[in-house]
């Protein structure tokens, strides 16, 4: 029971990132008509947005400590952050270590300037154009991003590390009555975090002017644009608002897994087969999909299901999408037309 | 040339047996029939006054800070050898064929390729840089997958591989070719290290449950670290297979809670180990008692690069290495104020190794008085040097793997810098890692060596 109650709990938290970035990835190609193939590069932009607020914060100059020596036999330079000297070492470190919530604010206008700028200056040009040319300009684009992340922080995944007060774990089996349970604070915190992103974007599009006029657009781009509403401008918002959501996803993960330059392509291509068993363009597919798949592959990880089916925790996600493809074409909760033109 | 640089392979090689059976009545004319014959007959033979080495490393891909380590190493050792620098290790090491005139007075030029941590890449850039570049000899990889496949087509091709970073029992073991040579040490010298420091440190009524990368590399450390602790009383619980593409452990790693273990083996290596072990820490693996004792975490191969990745979850967690920059012999000391001075830092156990290979091979081609692979092969052969960081060690003639001492180390409690992370807690005596050339691990009776091969 407890292993079953684990593999859950890991399931929804893995799920919560597949989520996130499907919920992106729909959120384009629903407004724009775009497949977005760079939207795991905006997760992992997000994910160095943490990793460069906590370098901004640990700047330091360097402070000889003649009783040491480094590797050379030189005395030791101790690097001191400028926060130490400002606000004293405990809150300066304090402040260092809550840089992970710290960047969630530091990476939104970040996050909208990219993605802007990829919108505007790329993508647009490509609305016209088949979806197979929007693929490769995309993934190109994601590759670009990638190797740039590299060029400036290295291959080597880099640690950022949550607030300690947040880095532990508890017994989540005591809340339930059950035993030896033990899961990471950070995870749970990720897990609601991510619930209520994407309960804050349902609202947006269900309960705002703007949403309404974005879903209708989604729907019948011509009729709302004949009605004279500037539908590029709100779909270019909406593509600023995927991107954000995508990097606050990003932040958040960091202190989970070491963020390294190639963690976006890792999520891209399995939130691609989320978005495709959701249903293409279906937001609360790409969610039910997200966790679905999540806890599926969890369980696909348990040694004794190895055991019994050898290889089976590499191929679930993608045996999975072709049962859903097959038995229901156009996913699990996919509309009609969508793709089929 | 004097009549031991002579070899026998490489005069049987290169066709030469018939002008040496003739020229045996007339010593003379034998000398100067080699002379000729070293000099041609081969893949490659170096023409005019400088001669090319290939540097495959990973460039790009999940590895390419390791391959930028290896590259900044060859480039270090390139200079020295043409005589740059201070000279490194040149002046430490035991043989004094190396003048810092190049390779038999030839100055030394390399190309680089880029191997994507992919067999099938690395492949290409060894092919393209032997047939296009002119590379008398091929160096470098940062994965066993990668070297054994360099491996083998060096061989067809009739260079010599100079292996990398490469820790797999394989690339010496099943898949050794003859025209293959690695410095590095291996999952077996890792098990046969840490399993005494283990039993010592832990105790030997211990569970272990071993997680493991699924490819080459994986299967033979896991092998090696179960067939050791076993030997000194642990149980295996159970041994799980995860995706060299995994990057979130978290599915793999809670079961652990959930079974009878009380000590996790990672056998991952570069984003695999940052990623399980973070996960395992995450998990309040390391403050949990299991069995009446506290859990603990072991990672069979450690480096540097690795151990900055992780962080300070690597406190305390053991795990082996085949150099440290730590280390106080005069070829350590050496190398890091030649590499300190040069880069800024200390260098990797990776540049380690890529930087002695080099040189060792330039000290096998000036011995052999020949760039001939065959003759390179038997100057190589049981060879014994000191002086290159590792204490003595042997160039096992039987399989081509150095044998030297292992250095077990640990996670440094309280690190003084960036570097500072990890702490060599023993040095295992070269006797105690060193095996038969059969040895189950390494193939069996089956594993051979084959024919050198000069190719041309």
């Amino acid at each position: 029971m407890e292993v079953i109650v684990l593999q859950v709990l890991n399931g929804l938290d893995k799920g919560s990132a597949y989520a996130l970035i499907a919920l992106g990835l729909t959120l384009i190609f629903g407004t724009l008509g775009v497949v977005n193939f760079a939207h795991g590069a905006l997760f992992m932009i997000g994910a160095f947005c943490a990793v460069t607020l906590n370098r901004i914060l640990s700047l330091s100059h360097e402070v000889i400590d003649p009783d040491k020596t480094d590797f050379l036999g030189n005395p030791l330079a101790v690097n001191v952050p400028y926060v130490y000297d400002w606000f004293g070492e405990a809150a300066g470190q304090g402040i260092i270590n809550w840089s992970v919530p710290l960047a969630l604010l530091f990476s939104i206008p970040i996050m909208i300037i990219v993605g802007i700028a990829m919108e505007r200056g790329l993508i647009k040009h490509f609305y016209k154009r088949p979806h197979a040319d929007q693929i490769l300009v995309t993934f190109g684009l994601a590759i670009v991003l990638a190797e740039i992340i590299k060029y400036y922080y290295g291959a080597n995944p880099i640690p950022t590390p949550a607030p300690p007060a947040f880095s532990g774990s508890f017994d989540f089996g005591a809340l339930i009555g059950l035993e030896n349970i033990i899961y990471p604070y950070w995870r749970i915190i990720y897990f609601s975090f991510a619930m209520i992103i994407i309960a804050a974007v349902f609202a947006f599009l269900q309960f705002t002017t703007f949403g309404m006029v974005v879903r209708a657009g989604m729907v019948d781009r011509e009729t709302v644009g004949m009605l004279g509403i500037n539908i590029d401008k709100r779909f270019t918002i909406m593509f600023a608002i995927a991107a954000c959501v995508a990097g606050l996803a990003g932040v958040m993960y960091a202190p989970i897994n070491s963020p390294d330059y190639n963690m976006g392509m890792h999520f891209l291509v399995l939130s691609f087969v989320v978005v495709v068993v959701g249903g293409m363009g279906s937001l609360p597919g790409a969610v039910l999909a997200g966790f679905l798949l999540g806890i599926l592959e969890s369980f696909a990880s348990l040694g004794v299901v190895i055991d019994l089916l050898p290889g089976i925790n590499q191929i679930i996600i993608y045996l999975v999408a072709i049962v859903v493809l097959l038995t229901r074409p156009r996913g699990l909760m996919g509309r009609k037309g969508v793709m089929e033109e | 040339m004097s009549k031991k640089n002579l070899t026998r392979r490489g005069v049987l090689k290169t066709g030469a047996a018939g002008v040496g059976a003739a020229g045996l009545a007339t010593p003379t004319l034998f000398t100067g029939a080699v002379w000729a014959d070293g000099h041609t007959g081969f893949t490659n033979a170096p023409e005019g006054d400088t001669v090319t080495l290939g540097f495959n490393v990973p460039q790009s891909g999940p590895y390419a800070d390791e391959g930028a380590d290896e590259l900044r190493a060859y480039e270090l050792a390139v200079e020295h050898l043409n005589g740059g620098g201070d000279g490194g290790m040149i002046p430490t090491f035991s043989s004094k064929t190396l003048e810092g005139n190049g390779i038999l007075g030839k100055k030394v030029e390399y190309v680089t390729g880029d191997t994507q941590t992919k067999s099938d890449a690395a492949r290409a850039s060894a092919k393209s840089m032997i047939e296009k570049d002119g590379a008398i000899m091929i160096t470098g990889g940062s994965s066993s997958g990668v070297a054994v496949a360099v491996q083998a087509l060096c061989q067809e091709a009739g260079v010599i591989f100079m292996a990398g970073l490469t820790h797999s029992n394989d690339t010496t073991g099943k898949d050794r070719k003859a025209n293959g040579f690695r410095h590095f040490f291996n999952s077996y010298m890792s098990g046969a290290a840490l399993a005494p420091v283990l039993a010592n440190a832990y105790g030997k009524d211990r569970k272990a449950y071993h997680l493991t990368a699924d490819y080459n590399w994986g299967y033979t450390t896991e092998e090696a670290v179960v067939q050791a602790t076993e030997a000194m009383g642990w149980e295996t619980v159970n041994a799980v297979k995860t995706p060299l593409t995994q990057t979130d452990f978290s599915s793999y790693v809670a079961p652990v809670l959930q079974t009878d273990a009380d000590i996790l083996v990672l056998n991952h290596y570069g984003g695999n180990m940052i990623n399980s072990l973070t996960s395992a820490v995450q998990f309040g693996l390391r403050d949990k008692v299991a069995n009446g004792k506290n859990f603990e975490i072991v990672v069979p191969l450690y480096s540097r690069l690795m151990a900055r990745g992780a962080g300070a979850n690597v406190k305390g967690i053991f795990g082996s290495t085949n150099w440290h920059w730590s280390l106080t012999d005069a070829g350590s000391k050496a190398f890091v104020q030649s590499f300190g001075t040069k880069y800024g830092f200390p260098p990797s156990q990776a540049a380690h190794t890529t930087y002695v290979q080099t040189l060792l091979y330039a000290d096998a081609v000036n011995r052999a008085g020949s760039f001939n692979p065959c003759a390179v092969a038997e100057a190589l052969e049981d060879f014994e040097f000191d002086g290159l960081g590792n204490g003595k060690t042997l160039y096992r003639g039987a399989d081509h793997q150095c044998f030297k001492d292992v250095l077990v180390v640990k996670g440094k409690e309280n690190p003084t810098s960036e570097f500072d992370l990890l702490e060599v807690v023993e040095v295992t005596p070269v006797d105690q890692v060193t095996y038969d050339p059969d040895h189950p691990q390494m193939g069996g009776a089956e594993a051979t060596l084959g024919s050198c091969n000069v190719g041309a």
